[in-house]
C-alpha cells in the first residue's frame, strides 16, 4: 500500500469523531502550551534582569556604607546608602591607588522640588563628579558636562535628565536656562541622553546632576556630613579586571578604615556583573523547575492518548480483522494506528505551541516584561509532541497489529 | 486449482484437543460452485478460514494453483488474501465511516493501486451490482441487501481468483437472499470459482457441488449434473 493512504485512513479516523480527538489532544496541547509559556516567562525574566543591571552601567561596582546583608539584601540597600562610612577621600584612595580603573565617582543623592519658569517637578538630585558620566554609561544629548574646576569652584551647574526637561520646559531647549532646586538657583549646562525605563521601573530620565560639593551642602544637607559620599561607583576598565579590583577596593577600604583583621567590614562592596550571574542562574533553576513540572502535563497527556487508543483499538477490533481479510499486513495495521496516534498528538503540539505563544505574549504584556520565546521552543515542542505520540501510541498499535483476523472479525 | 492433502486442524482449548479437520482432501476445480455445508463444529469454519488465508492448518497441504498455502508467512499470507480471495460474510463487515465506493475501494487500497484507479474501478464494480446510484451511501443508509451486494464488490475488487461466502443469505430476507444467490450465479457463470459456506440446504441447492462435513470429515461430495 502507499503511505499517502495511511495518511488519509488516519486522518479519516480523527476526523470521524473530532469531539474525541480534541479531548484526546488536550492533554498535550496544555503538556506543550505549560513548557512554552513557562521557558518563555523564565527567558523574559532573565532578559529583564540583565537590562537591569546593564542600565546601572557596565563592569560596574558599587561601593556603600555598611555591612553587606547578603546578595539580596546587600542589592537593596544601595538606594539607602545613609550611612557615613565613605568620604571623597576614600574616593581618591580608589583612583590612585587601585589599577585597571576606568573611573571613579562619589556620590550623594536626595529629592528636591524643581521649579523654572513657573513649571514645578520633584525629582532626584545627585551630586557627583565629571567622572560620574563614565562609569554609568551615560552621554550628553546636548550642552555639556561640567568640569572639575567649576565643581571646585563650587559653582551651581547642573545637567538634567529628558524627563526633568520636558516637565519644566517642553519642548524649549532648557540649556542656559535657571532652574531652582530647592531654594538654590542652577544654571543648566547639558540635557543627557534618554536612557528610557530602567529594569526595576525607574524612570532613568527624571534626574539632576550638579557637581558633588554644592548638593551635598546646598540641597541634601544634613543628612551628609562634611566630606562623606552615600556611593562610591566604580568603572573597572574591562569586565576581566572586575573581580580583581572588587578585591583590591575591600582590601584598600579595610585599611583605610582601620579594620582588624576577622572584623566586620564597615562598607559593602557589590560587584553588578557576580549578581547577575547569580540571579540568572536562579531564574534558569526556577525556569527549569517550571518546565519540569510543565513536562508532566505533557507526559500525562501522553497517556491520555493512549488510554484512548487503547479503547479505539478494543472499539475497532472488527475494522481492523476486516482490513486483514482484506490485505492488510500487519505492520500497516500497526502503522495506522501509530500515525493516528502521531497526528492526534502532533496536532496538540501545534495548538498547544500556538496557545503558548500567545499566552507568553499575555504575560508580558500583563507584567510589563520583555517578550521572548526560546528559539528551540518550537523545534523542541513539535518534536516532543510527536515523540509523544511515537511512544504512548506504539503500544496500543502493536495490539492492534497482534489481533487473530479470525477472532476479530466475530467480535460484536 | 484448489488441493487439500489430509488437511488436520487442532485447536487446544483449555485442556481439552478439539480436532475441527481430522484430515480432509478435496479438489476444486477453476470454474467450481461448492457449497460446503454442515452443523455448527463440523469443521465448515475452520475449513473456510483455511481455504481463505485467514489460518494456517497444523499438518496437511493446501496448494493453490500449486502454491503451498500453508508454508506462507503472515505477510504471504495477507497478499493471497489480498489479491486471490473474495470474502463475503454473514454480516457484511462493512467499514461504517467509510461510503459504499471507500468500502469497494479497500482491498485496492491495500493493493497499492493509484487512488484515480481504484475510484474508476470501484465505481465499475457497484454498477455491476445494481448500486450506481447509492456510491456515496454509507453502510448505515442502506438496507441488508444493498449492504451485502456493497460487500459482494468489494469481494471483487482485486480480481480475485475465488469467491469465498460465508452464510452470505443469513442475515437477509428470502427474497434478497434469493437477489444475491442470483448474483453469484451470474458471477460464477462468469467463471469465478465459488464456494459457499452455509447450513442453509436451500442455498446449498443453488450450487454444483456440494461437501458435507461432520466432526471434522467429509461425510458427502455429490456433483449434481446440469443444474
Amino acid at each position: 500500500m502507499k503511505p499517502i493512504d495511511l495518511v488519509r485512513f488516519a486522518a479519516g479516523a480523527i476526523i470521524a469523531h473530532p469531539m474525541r480527538s480534541a479531548l484526546t489532544s488536550l492533554g498535550v496541547v496544555i503538556g506543550v502550551a505549560a513548557v512554552v509559556m513557562m521557558t518563555s516567562i523564565g527567558l523574559g525574566a532573565q532578559q529583564m534582569v540583565t537590562s537591569a543591571i546593564d542600565g546601572l552601567g557596565s563592569n560596574l561596582l558599587i561601593v556603600t556604607p555598611g555591612a553587606s546583608r547578603g546578595p539580596g539584601g546587600g542589592f537593596v540597600s544601595q538606594g539607602a546608602g545613609t550611612g557615613q562610612s565613605l568620604s571623597d577621600d576614600d574616593a581618591s584612595a580608589i583612583g590612585a591607588q587601585i589599577e585597571n580603573v576606568a573611573a571613579v565617582a562619589p556620590t550623594v543623592r536626595g529629592g528636591a522640588q524643581l521649579s523654572a519658569d513657573g513649571a514645578n517637578w520633584n525629582s532626584r538630585v545627585e551630586g557627583v563628579t565629571p567622572d560620574y558620566l563614565l562609569a554609568r554609561d551615560l552621554t550628553i544629548e546636548s550642552g555639556r558636562m561640567f568640569d572639575d574646576r567649576e565643581a571646585r569652584q563650587g559653582r551651581k551647574v547642573a545637567v538634567i535628565g529628558k524627563t526633568v526637561a520636558t516637565e519644566l520646559f517642553g519642548e524649549a531647549d532648557p540649556v542656559g536656562r535657571r532652574l531652582r532646586v530647592g531654594t538654590v538657583p542652577f544654571e543648566i549646562v547639558g540635557v543627557l541622553a534618554s536612557k528610557g525605563q530602567s529594569g526595576f521601573g525607574q524612570d532613568q530620565d527624571d534626574i539632576v546632576l550638579g557637581p558633588l560639593q554644592a548638593v551635598r551642602s546646598r540641597i541634601v544637607g544634613r543628612r551628609v556630613r562634611g566630606d562623606n559620599v552615600q556611593t562610591i561607583f566604580i568603572k573597572a576598565a574591562t569586565s576581566d579586571d572586575l573581580d580583581r579590583v572588587q578585591e583590591d577596593v575591600i582590601n584598600l577600604m579595610r585599611e583605610r578604615h582601620r579594620i582588624r583583621p576577622g572584623g566586620e567590614d564597615d562598607f559593602n562592596v557589590q560587584n553588578m556583573a557576580s549578581i547577575m550571574a547569580a540571579m540568572t542562574a536562579s531564574i534558569k533553576t526556577f525556569t527549569g523547575l517550571l518546565a519540569a513540572v510543565a513536562a508532566v502535563s505533557l507526559l500525562v497527556g501522553g497517556i491520555g492518548i493512549m488510554n484512548i487508543m487503547l479503547v479505539a483499538v478494543t472499539e475497532r477490533t472488527r475494522e481492523i480483522g476486516l482490513r486483514m481479510a482484506v490485505g492488510a499486513q500487519r505492520s500497516w495495521v500497526l502503522y495506522q494506528f501509530a500515525l493516528e496516534a502521531v497526528v492526534l498528538s502532533f496536532a496538540g503540539g501545534v495548538i498547544g505551541l500556538l496557545l503558548g505563544v500567545g499566552g507568553a505574549f499575555l504575560m508580558a504584556a500583563l507584567a510589563g516584561w520583555p517578550m521572548a520565546i526560546a528559539s528551540w521552543a518550537a523545534p523542541v515542542a513539535l518534536g516532543f509532541s510527536m515523540l509523544v505520540g511515537l511512544v504512548f501510541g506504539a503500544y496500543p498499535a502493536w495490539r492492534a497489529a497482534q489481533l487473530d483476523p479470525i477472532e476479530a472479525l466475530r467480535r460484536e | 486449482m484448489i488441493e487439500f492433502e489430509d488437511l488436520e486442524k487442532t485447536y487446544v482449548m483449555g485442556d481439552e484437543i478439539v480436532r475441527a479437520l481430522a484430515g480432509v482432501s478435496l479438489r476444486i476445480e477453476r470454474g467450481e460452485s461448492v457449497a460446503v455445508i454442515g452443523p455448527s463444529g463440523s469443521g465448515k469454519s475452520s475449513l473456510m478460514n483455511i481455504l481463505g488465508g485467514l489460518d494456517r492448518p497444523t499438518s496437511g497441504r493446501y496448494l493453490f494453483e500449486d502454491e503451498d498455502v500453508s508454508r506462507f508467512d503472515d505477510n504471504q499470507l495477507a497478499s493471497f488474501r489480498n489479491r486471490r480471495i473474495g470474502f463475503v460474510f454473514q454480516s457484511f463487515q462493512l467499514l461504517p465511516r467509510l461510503s459504499a465506493l471507500e468500502n469497494v475501494e479497500l482491498p485496492m487500497v491495500y493493493a497499492g493501486i493509484p487512488r484515480d484507479e481504484r475510484r474508476d474501478r470501484a465505481e465499475v464494480l457497484l454498477e455491476r451490482v445494481g448500486l450506481g446510484n447509492r456510491m456515496g451511501h454509507r453502510p448505515t443508509q442502506m438496507s441488508g441487501g444493498q449492504q451485502q451486494r456493497v460487500a459482494i464488490a468489494r469481494s471483487l475488487a482485486n480480481q480475485p481468483d475465488l469467491l469465498l461466502a460465508d452464510e452470505p443469505t443469513g442475515a437477509l430476507d428470502s427474497q434478497t437472499g434469493q437477489d444475491v444467490l442470483t448474483l453469484f450465479k451470474s458471477l460464477n457463470a462468469e467463471g469465478l470459482t465459488l464456494v459457499i459456506v452455509t447450513h442453509d440446504l436451500e442455498v446449498a441447492a443453488e450450487t454444483r457441488r456440494r461437501v458435507s462435513f461432520r466432526d471434522g470429515l467429509i461425510v458427502s461430495n455429490d456433483q449434481r449434473s446440469g443444474s
